[in-house]
């Protein structure tokens, strides 16, 4: 189960080191009582420019495994390498896009929300940081909204400013946790359509934890799927294929049915009965 | 069957899109003219009560006290009175906010320093500072520093414990952010947790400037002048002493007059500049 070979892609037949390899990692939280293992002896690589998608039910740790690769979390078997350095501390070579709102300060304007992680970890002076602010505001399409306060902007808004702020940092990788889950469904795909043409320009490498089989398979391409709790690794699915215009499309639909026997029914003869308003599309 | 129909609209011309408020309306959500209506109902009142009682020695009526506050500022006295007030308040503020900073800061850090606050806070918070001033006489002697000690003591224990409160309420969401940017011990409490903390720690501030400038009337009121010069505490007493009522009340006034001050101009300003511009605070 944990054959360090799984889930390779073509790309890894080359001897180059991994961006981001997590090894054998097994997460557990403590709640008063008891310790809850998240999850269990996962493994998986991520090459430069993929966009790994950690795909599973709710409550299968795939957040919790996001938080540890992002340093605040510890594994309690197995480790994170980012380059084969060892990820032992939050830092800002691994930048998170939180799907939670507030997490743009609110005492900070649009264009200083962007400048504070550049400063913070005193990454660029001043100036520096100003102008590249304003360029990934820009790419963004915020210019306009540069002075505004958070809390003057609309949900989508806020979402493109974490994003804005995350590339601003060039980080190594960049980490978003159910970035879009928040928002409503035309927005999500105003946001996916984005993030995919932010890709194409940056070509960042990015790993996206989500519980929708469709914004996997159009996100991603690369998609993990993990178990129910606690989490393991299931399969590895390409998925590099898909776009926003494969909606709905019959290789579409019949990957999204795939992955969602692999989550849900281990048992296959149960493909039969599946009728297409049960695929868990979770919108 | 009802029809389906389609209209054709023009451009909306007949009715202004917008239009002002009436003036009435407007001058009416100006808070300061609110507040002083409220203010000269109540003179108003006090005046004519007075006249109704005509008692100087008991109630002096408003144009009275106005006369001998008047009089008071002329001849520099009050104002005298009042730096004098002013300055060991300000020195006991100041001190109480940087105790209190950094005895939250050491509890936010670390589990003793957790404790430490806790326990503190929940001795010393119940303790009124006036209390303290027989005490801190026989330490510190007939003197500013003892007034100081006891400020101090008023404003310390509030301040911490909504500072420390407000520092809890921060979300998980923003510190986990703050750490991703490699923002630690000083730096993480400079840059995320007193701004995103700052409604608390503003009330805190209010409540401490409260019981400050309430505990040094108290003292002056009580134990007089000390090191030879009275401040407006002694000055109200003095007045008392010597049946002059109209200048009690007008002492009272100026204890009044700066607490609103303080309270509409300082504060008030600072919430707007701050917690109101960003959203934190109606």
């Amino acid at each position: 189960m944990n054959a360090p070979l799984q889930g390779h892609t073509a790309s890894n037949l080359n001897t180059a080191l991994p961006l981001l390899a997590v090894d054998n990692v097994s997460l557990e939280y403590r709640t008063p009582e008891r310790v809850v293992r998240a999850t269990h002896q996962v493994s998986f690589e991520i090459d430069p420019a993929d966009r790994y998608v950690l795909l599973g039910p709710s409550g299968c740790g795939k957040s919790t495994l996001l938080k540890s690769i992002a340093g605040f979390i510890k594994p309690c078997e197995g480790e994170i390498r980012l380059l084969g350095q060892k990820v032992e501390q939050p830092g800002p070579d691994r930048i998170v896009v939180f799907q939670e709102f507030d997490q743009l300060p609110p005492w900070k304007t649009v264009k200083q929300n962007v400048m504070f992680p550049l400063l913070a970890s005193k990454t660029l002076k001043r100036a520096e940081a100003e102008e590249r602010a304003r360029h990934y505001l820009d790419k963004v399409g915020l210019t306009a909204f540069a002075d505004a306060y958070p809390h003057t902007l609309s949900g989508g808004m806020k979402a493109r400013v974490a994003i804005a702020r995350a590339l601003a940092m060039q980080p190594k990788i960049l980490l978003m946790d159910e970035p879009f889950a928040a928002l409503d469904a035309l927005t999500r795909r105003k946001m996916q359509e984005e993030l995919l043409l932010l890709w194409e320009e940056v070509r960042f490498t990015l790993l996206f934890v989500t519980h929708s089989i469709e914004e996997a398979l159009v996100v991603g391409n690369r998609i993990l799927l993990l178990s129910p709790h606690p989490g393991r690794v299931r399969a590895e699915i390409h998925s590099h294929q898909y776009d926003l215009h494969s909606l709905g499309g019959v290789e579409f639909q019949a990957s999204a049915r795939r992955i969602h026997r692999l989550l849900f029914d281990e048992a296959p003869e149960a493909e039969r009965e599946l009728g297409f308003a049960d695929i868990r599309i979770a919108y | 069957m009802r029809q389906e129909y389609e209209i054709t609209l023009e451009p909306l011309l007949s009715v202004p899109v917008e239009r002002e408020l009436p003036l009435r309306q407007r001058l009416w959500q100006q808070g300061w003219l609110r507040k002083g209506l409220i203010l000269i109902v109540l003179a108003v009142l006090w005046e004519a009560v007075a006249r109704y009682q005509n008692n100087d020695l008991l109630l002096p009526s408003f144009l009275q006290t106005s006369a001998a506050l008047y009089d008071g500022l002329l001849s520099g006295e009050l104002l005298s009175k009042v730096s004098i007030s002013l300055v060991v308040l300000i020195k006991g503020y100041l001190i109480g906010i940087v105790l209190a900073f950094a005895l939250t800061t050491l509890a936010v850090s670390t589990q003793l320093g957790r404790d430490l606050l806790s326990t503190l806070t929940s001795m010393f918070n119940p303790l009124p500072a006036i209390a303290l001033l027989p005490l801190a006489l026989l330490w510190f002697g007939l003197g500013q520093n003892s007034l100081i000690f006891v400020l101090v003591h008023s404003v310390l224990w509030a301040l911490a414990l909504n500072t420390y409160s407000g520092f809890l309420g921060v979300s998980e969401t923003l510190r986990m952010a703050g750490r991703n940017y490699g923002l630690k011990g000083m730096r993480f409490v400079l840059f995320i947790l007193i701004p995103a903390a700052l409604p608390s720690i503003l009330a805190g501030l209010k409540i401490g400037w409260a019981f400050a400038w309430r505990t040094l009337i108290a003292a002056e009121l009580v134990f007089g002048a000390t090191s030879g010069k009275g401040g407006l505490g002694w000055y109200i007493f003095q007045n008392r002493n010597e049946l002059y009522t109209d200048k009690v009340f007008a002492g009272l006034a100026v204890v009044i007059l700066i607490g609103l001050l303080v309270e509409n101009l300082v504060f008030d300003t600072f919430e707007r500049l701050t917690v109101k511009r960003w959203g934190m605070q109606r």
